[in-house]
Parts: structure tokens; sequence; C-alpha cells
């Protein structure tokens, strides 16, 4: 196997706080006119400092954020980042959300002129009514974790509406659910009950059926798995918890590999959950802006944040008037832009395209488990469950770490050296010991996927040969391996650069100050 | 899987052969069997049915555009909206930035291939320590309601109590985003939201009411400078040393761009800063480009509360070389699931680097220019504005960018007027009439850097005919 001789680019770039001279500008803003009476601040509420920023011309903060692009693989090599989705993003929808009759637009414009988008809105809720079965989708959830509060903030609703939020005070989950369904339950005021797990991947029946009861105010659950298990028991699940009163939300951040073929409403579900950053083909640009699109039935619409975009047949007009409504999780309707650009892939696949990315994304995972599985070190997780995973699946790297000690941090240190992505492990608590969560999803080449697995191959061929180069990885980065107790220790982490000048550099501090 | 006649160009297995080439690799008969997992019962049964699949960019763009031209923009109207939501002047270098696609991908990047863009967000956090004078600040959250929820969660986690203060000029977006964070009352770790008045004749809060209502159980004083109506609050400091007194945290909202010309809340008794990221950089986006940020002193009390990515600097193995990773990270979600703090996830990180750009491109003296013009401007419109008669301007001496404006003697409604310059090509200020603010027929105009003089001289014109 012949691998990249990857080096990313290295610019030694300061901070650029460190950067400029004194009365260097980067933008002028003009004169008062004539006729305007410059207004005057009491000394009392004044600034009296100059704020400590950098003074730096134009061109060159153009140049330092260019330098720092380049400095970011951003996944412009191969990314098989598992539970994350890697997709293309359509420039084409970017462009088209860049131009002032969307990027110049006022949420609080009046609705006739606000048409366009409106209308993409309207019509992006019905496709997604059409993936999932639901009556009503709203996008104000600025990600995955907020659509998760968002259900919360609405069983909250539900509950207060019939007189028993008081006593339906617990959300059941399973250990290996997202992190976000316990914490936004538990951040929304609800006990958190976690099933654990049976060999076969998955909580039982009896588990479930011991946990639920009349305190369960709702079941937060995710089909199939991190581990690329689906649950064949997922519709009793939705019946026992239905049985007890509870509301079912369905996680759907694992939806790559169930594309047309899982409807959340035919299994039962009360509400779902779409990550549109990722399902979805708009962008999670490192962390948003993203946004989850929270769909639910006519019986929970009512309790939905405001406001709804609704059609008369003629116009489109928000509808602000839901008395019954949860309040707001964040401002305005959310993040748009991603709206028309989830739409814009939505659109651009179609209904068949759609199927063949779920078709194609669980065909190459079960070809990436099959060379994986080939290579001695590895181990793949819940190793009873022999059917064919889904879109992902969890391996561990358990056999060659007691072998080795090289363990899957290590590996993520040195994929990057190969301009590879590294990989995504697990979410915590861990656990498959030294995990590590590839998905390809049908963007990928036969090509990238096997240039994947060869890198994996070389480190693991490497953590036998020559751990101390994996162990002291990167080596090909834009810098070296960053020393991690410094961001647990309060005297030594630096949040800002006047922190850290207070902190590691104090004459420095003093001159600035 | 269907036969498609044409390979798509977002997916490369979609080229003839390919699937069928990697089936017979996995020894699998057909797509259906790697499935397996899923019960027969389980597949829908109601076709998927989508709107027909526009299969070429060029129709694509073509759909987008003709679609998005049926909204009216900022660009060609003249807007006075704000209220949460702001027409600033965004950079072009701002656009480049945030437009590479190594900052606008799909993935979430590592700290050891993805350098450059944690060293940026160093830097929005750095810049605005330096406007805020405060050693701490967070990556942004989803919005600045998001912000000031998590604020005074944090503010009642440290204390123990469970009353939050906030002002009745409250804007009702930013306000019920903050009730959704305090929990309904029937829930055991309820904070209530209890309001204090405002004092007509400033626009400020009412100082005899604060220190009614600041008892022992009170966990945090909010409120905003400027405030939703645009006041420029007088008794920051007052009420930072009530608050103090009465063993509260205060938490004090600011808009990143009067910091130029205004103190730092920091420094004059603030213990948590919250505030709006979209007017560092970020188009309006439709409500699409908000963020909000949280910052706070150094202080271990406080950095043990956030609740999300705290990108700290930190030394690599080469020396002298700065690298970047997350400080006290597992006190978030991602580390304690439901005992975490709060919650954490996908949030607006983008604008982090578009408020990097920013403030870089700024630098403090444009940050004081910028303040200067705004208020300077704002204060202008507002003046002209209430001499027009049948119009009044409370407080319009002491805003910053936005101020209140009364139609009641002009016999018109906010909504009548509006109609009116919408009409003119112009956008007046947002409705407030029905937010229970007590202040009558009222619209919250907004001014900034993009007004200029004739503008200001358009809408008075417009509203001087309108309401004649």
């Amino acid at each position: 196997m012949t691998l990249p001789q990857y080096h990313a680019a290295r610019w030694d770039e300061p901070v650029i706080f460190a950067m400029g001279r004194p009365g260097a500008r980067g933008q002028l803003f003009p004169d008062l006119e004539p006729g305007i009476e410059p207004a005057v601040i009491p000394p009392a509420l004044a600034r009296h400092d100059r704020p400590a920023l950098p003074e730096v011309t134009e061109f060159e903060v153009q140049r330092h954020f260019l330098h720092l692009s380049q400095m970011t693989l951003g996944m412009m090599g191969v990314s098989l980042f598992g539970t994350c989705t890697m997709k293309y993003n359509s420039k084409t929808a970017e462009y088209a959300t860049l131009r002032p009759e969307l990027a110049e637009v006022h949420p609080c414009q009046h609705p006739d002129t606000l048409q366009g988008v409106l209308q993409i809105i309207h019509d992006f809720d019905h496709i997604l009514r059409a993936l999932s079965g639901m009556d009503q989708f709203i996008f104000q959830a600025g990600g995955g974790a907020d659509a998760a509060y968002t259900m919360t903030a609405v069983a909250r609703a539900y509950w207060a509406d019939r007189g028993e939020l008081g006593t339906r005070t617990e959300m059941v989950t399973s250990v290996q659910s997202h992190p976000c369904n316990p914490a936004t339950a538990a951040a929304a005021g609800f006990d958190v009950v976690n099933l654990p797990l049976e060999a076969n991947g998955y909580p039982s029946l009896d588990a479930l059926r011991a946990a639920v009861g009349p305190k369960t105010a709702l079941v937060m659950l995710n089909n199939p798995d991190d581990m690329g298990i689906y649950n064949p028991e997922i519709r009793e699940w939705v019946a026992v918890a239905k049985a007890a009163g509870a509301l079912a939300f369905y996680d759907h951040a694992n939806f790559n590999g169930v594309m047309g073929k899982i409807c959340a409403r035919e299994l039962g579900f009360d509400a779902c959950m779409f990550m549109l950053h990722k399902t979805f083909g708009a962008p999670k640009a490192g962390g948003g802006p993203a946004v989850g699109a929270y769909g639910c039935t006519d019986a929970l619409a009512p309790y939905l944040p405001a406001p709804l975009v609704v059609h008369d047949g003629q116009k489109y007009t928000l509808d602000h008037n839901r008395p019954k409504s949860c309040g707001k999780v964040r401002e305005f309707w959310g993040n748009v832009p991603q709206m028309v650009k989830a739409y814009a892939w939505a659109r651009a696949m179609g209904a068949e395209g759609i199927n063949m990315a779920s078709d194609i994304s669980v065909v190459a995972n079960n070809y990436m488990d099959m060379r994986l599985g080939q290579i001695d070190g590895l181990a793949i997780s819940n190793p009873s469950v022999t059917a064919r995973r889904m879109e992902m699946t969890r391996w561990s790297l358990e056999p060659l770490f007691a072998e080795t000690g090289i363990g899957s941090n290590d590996f993520a240190n040195r994929m990057a050296d190969y301009g590879i992505d590294p990989w995504w492990m697990s979410h915590h608590p861990w656990i498959v010991p030294e995990p590590f969560t590839p998905e390809a999803g049908e963007l990928w080449s036969k090509e990238d996927i096997d240039l994947w697995i060869d890198v994996v191959a070389r480190i693991v061929r490497e953590a036998r040969e020559t751990p101390d180069l994996v162990r002291t990885a990167p080596h090909n980065q834009a810098v070296a391996q960053v020393h991690a107790a410094d961001f647990e220790d309060p005297v030594l982490w630096a949040m800002t650069w006047r922190a850290y000048l207070r902190k590691h550099r104090p004459d420095a501090a003093r001159r600035t100050a | 899987m269907s036969a498609s006649p044409r390979a798509h160009p977002w997916m490369a297995l979609s080229a003839p052969g390919q699937i069928d080439a990697m089936l017979a690799q996995i020894g699998a008969a057909s797509v259906a069997e790697v499935f397996e997992q899923i019960p027969a019962d389980h597949f829908r049964k109601t076709p998927l049915v989508l709107p027909p699949a526009l299969d070429s960019e060029i129709a694509l763009k073509r759909h987008l555009t003709q679609t998005l031209r049926r909204n009216q923009d900022c660009e060609r109207n003249l807007s006075f909206l704000g209220a949460g939501c702001w027409q600033h002047h965004v950079p072009a270098v701002v656009d480049e930035i945030v437009g590479r696609t190594e900052f606008a991908t799909n993935v979430w990047g590592s700290y050891q291939s993805d350098h450059g863009r944690n060293q940026a967000w160093f830097e929005y956090q750095s810049g605005l320590g330096a406007l805020l004078n405060f050693d701490t600040v967070q990556l942004p959250v989803y919005s600045w309601g998001c912000a000031t929820g998590h604020a005074i969660r944090m503010a009642a986690r440290m204390t123990g109590r469970r009353v939050v203060l906030v002002p009745a000029f409250s804007d009702p977006e930013r306000l019920s985003v903050i009730r959704t964070y305090c929990q309904p009352p029937e829930m055991d770790r309820h904070i209530a939201v209890v309001t204090v008045a405002a004092d007509r004749r400033t626009g400020g809060l009412d100082m005899a009411d604060l220190a009614a209502k600041l008892g022992p159980d009170v966990a945090a004083v909010y409120f905003e400078t400027p405030g939703y109506l645009g006041h420029i609050e007088t008794h920051g400091a007052d009420i930072a040393r009530l608050a103090r007194a009465a063993g509260a945290e205060t938490i004090v909202g600011v808009d990143p761009l009067s910091l130029g010309i205004l103190a730092a809340p920091g420094d004059w008794g603030a213990d948590i800063v919250t505030g709006p990221t979209q007017p560092l950089g970020v188009h309006m986006n439709c409500g699409g480009g908000v963020g909000g940020f949280i910052a706070s002193r150094d202080d271990e009390r406080y950095v043990r509360e956030y609740n999300g990515f705290l990108v700290s600097i930190g030394q690599t193995n080469r020396p002298g070389e700065h690298g970047f990773g997350l400080a006290s990270s597992h006190q978030n979600s991602y580390g304690m699931r439901e005992e975490g703090k709060d919650w954490t996830g996908n949030s607006t990180y983008l604008w982090a680097i578009a408020g990097a750009v920013y403030m870089s491109l700024l630098g403090p003296e444009g940050f004081r220019e910028l303040g200067h013009l705004i208020v300077s401007r704002a204060r202008h419109a507002a003046r002209l504005i209430g001499a027009v008669p049948g119009l009044s301007v409370p407080w319009g001496d002491t805003v910053f960018k936005e101020f209140v404006v009364n139609f009641d003697r002009s016999g018109k409604t906010v909504a009548q007027v509006n109609d009116a310059l919408r009409a003119r090509g112009i956008f007046g200020g947002k409705d407030i009439s029905d937010e229970g603010l007590g202040l009558g027929q009222a619209a919250l105009y907004c001014v900034t850097e993009i007004h200029e003089a004739a503008d200001i001289r358009r809408l008075v014109d417009a509203l001087t005919e309108i309401v004649a």
C-alpha cells in the first residue's frame, strides 16, 4: 500500500494579538455627516481604556486567517467520522444563501416580504413529514441537542396541560444514548433513568417495563445505535412506553442508514428529530450553526415553540398565536440558511437518491467491516451480534492496546499525519474499550475507504514496530502534540490572550496594560 | 436498489457497477441482505413521495434563487428593524474567511488536524476578552437568550438560590427563552423569573423596586445595557453593588459593538456578561445569524460552571510552540451526560470565526469609531423623529442604537404606519405595541453605521407625510 506523503501547511502563525503595530487599521468608518451632533457619553459610563485588540491592516487579517484555514484539514482528506455522517456540502446551496435575498433579511419583516423563505420552510417541513410520518416540523433548535431539549420542553407543556407535570418527573433512556438526551432532560428538570445494555447491544424489554410507569414523562431512544445495531424490539419499546402513558421520542441522529426505509410514525413514535447539518447535507461548520429539525404528531403540535409557518393556499404567514406553546428554545425561527441548504439537498437527491444514499451507506460500512476484520489487533463491538451492521460500526483497539500499549487516542494523533481526519472514538463513558467508530456514508469512493483502512493498517504495524512514533504523533501536522495536562490546570489554562499574558508572560502583560 | 440512469454527483458509489462489486466482495447477494437486522414489518409501508428531484446544478440554482427572490431584503429596502437581529456592515474579508471550505466543512475537526480553526476560536475568545476586560470567554452558544439562560443557571448552582430578577422592559423573545431555561413552576428545580419595574422617567431599572425584591432567595440580577429599548443603564454599578450585598450574582447583557465607547461591565461590577455575537460580522440571515457569548473572570468558581467549550492555549512538544485544546472539558455533557453542566452540542462556532476576523479588522480604534458613529446617528434620528408632529421618542438622548417611537398622538397604529412605510420601500421599527410594556402604540427603531444622514432624512420625511 502506498500512502500519501502528506504534510500540513505550517506557517508558525502567531496569535493575531501578537501581530501588528500601534495605529495600524484594518477597517475605517465614515465621519459623521455635517449636521449630526456627536453624541456624548457621560464619563461615568464611558470607556477610558483602549480595548487590547490587534492593530493590523486589512490584508494582514485576510492573510492571517487564510493561513489558519490552510492549517485546518477540515475533511479535505478522507473523514469517516462516525456518528456525524460526513457529506458533501453543496456550494450551489451555500452561494444561494449568501445572496442578499436571504443574508440581508430580517425575521421581523412583514410576512408579505418573506414569501420566498417561508415557502422553502413550508415545503421542507412537508419533505420531512413524508420521511417521518409526523404532522408538523419546526426548526428553532440550534442543533441536535437543542432538538432533544425542545422535546423535553414540549413534554413539560404537554404534562402541565394535563396537570401531571408534578408527578411525571422521569425520562427513560439507554446508557448508550447520545449524551444530549439525558443531559437536556436533566437540564429541563427531569430525573434520568438509564437502562443498562444486554449482550445483544440494547436494554431488555423487561428492564424497560420495570423502569416506566406513572412517573415516566417520556422515553428518548436512538436506533440504530452507534454500534451499528438495530433494536428489533423498537415497536414493543414504543408500545410499552405508551402503555404507561409516556411520550416516545425518536432521536434520529443515525438516520443515514435507514433513510427511506424506516418511518418513525409507523413505528409508533410521537416525535422525532433530524440533524440538518449532518443527514441533510448542510455543513456542520466545526460545530454549528446547525439545525435540529423537530417533528411531532398533531397531538403534540399545540405545545411546540412558536412561530409555525402556515399556508392558506395563497400566502405564507407565521402563526405566533399558540396559547399552549412551551415557549421558545431560541430566538426567532432557527438557522434559516441551514434549512435552505438542507432543503436543497433533499431536492437535489429526491426520493430515489435518498433511498440510494442509505443503501450505499450500509453496503459501504459492511465493506469496511469486512476489511477491518482482517486486521489483526482490532475487535468489533458486541461480537455476539453476527448480523450485518447498519451504517456505522463501533470497533475496539483493545487487543492491540493490550499488546502494544497504543490506544485509540494515539491512533487519532497519528492518522492526521497521513492527511486523514482523526477518527471518532466514542461518547463517554466508553462502554467499548479503546473505541473507534467509522461511518462511510454515501459520499466517499471505494478508493477513499480503502485509503482510510490502509492508514489504519499502517498504524497498527507502527504500533508494533515503532510505537514511539505513534505515541508522539502528530509529526506532519501544523503543530506538534499538545500538552493535554495544560488544559486541566487552573494555573495554566488560558482562554484568552490577556489571560495567557497574565499567567505566562507577566512582563508583557504589564507592558500592554 | 433501483437502477439510476446516471451517477449522482454527490455519491461516488452511485457510479455504475460500484455497489454490485462491493456486494460481491462482502458476499451479499443483494442490497436487501445488508439490512438483515431490520424486521420485515419495520420497513415503511407508505411509499416515500417527495417533490421530483432537481437533477442538475442548473435546475437547483434556478429554483433556489427564484424562490428566494420572492423575499424583499434590507439592501433594496431601507430597514430600521433590530430587536435581537441587527443590520450591521459585514466586511468582505469576514465573508471570505467563513466561506473557506476548511471552516464551513461537515466535520467537527480535532485538535490534531484542525489547529488553524482552533486558533481562530481562541482568537474569538481573546477578542471578546479584550472588549470585556474579562479573562474567560466560552465559545458561543445558540443565542443571547440561551447564553443568559445558561448564565442564570450557573448563578443558581453557585448560590443555591432559585430566583432571578429581570427587567420588566425585556425583549419577549429573549425572556421566553430565559423562562424555558428556568423550567415551569411545577418542577422542583424551577428558577422563579421575577420582573423588576422600569423607571418610566429614564427607561432604566426602578431602583426602589429592585431593592425591594432583592431578597436572600435571589441567585442573580440580570439586566442589559443598552437594554431592549436601547437605553444605556446609568445605575449599573449601583445595581451590582446591591446585588453583591444581597449575595446575588450580577449578570449583564451587553451589545459588543458598544464596548468601544462604553465601559466594560466587568469594570463596574458585573460577574457574568452575556451578549449577542451576530453584530460581530454575521449577516442577519433571517434570524439565522444569532449566537450568544458568556464571559467572566478567570475564577475557578465560575469556570467550573460553564456548559460548553472553553478553548485554551497550551504548549506542544516543540519548544516555544502554541497549541490549543479544551479546558476543563469533563464538566460538560459530553463528559458527564446528565451530571454535566446543563448541556452542549453543535452550536454557532462558525460565527466565532466571523467574530475573530471582525474584531481583528476593527481593532481598538475601529470599535471606538463604530460606537461613536452608531450612537450619534441613532440619537440624531431619535431627535428628528421626536420632532415630527404626532410622534414622540421617550429617552431618545440616552440610547445606543435602538429607541422607542410612540405614535399615540398621531391617531395611527404602528401597523398602519409600517404598511405605509413599506409601500415606500422602508421597513419601519418592530411593532412593540402588544408586548405588554405599557408604551401604547410604539415601535422599536434601530439605527446603525449603515444608516447615512440621507437615509434618516428619508425616514423622517416619510413618517411626517404618513402621520400628517
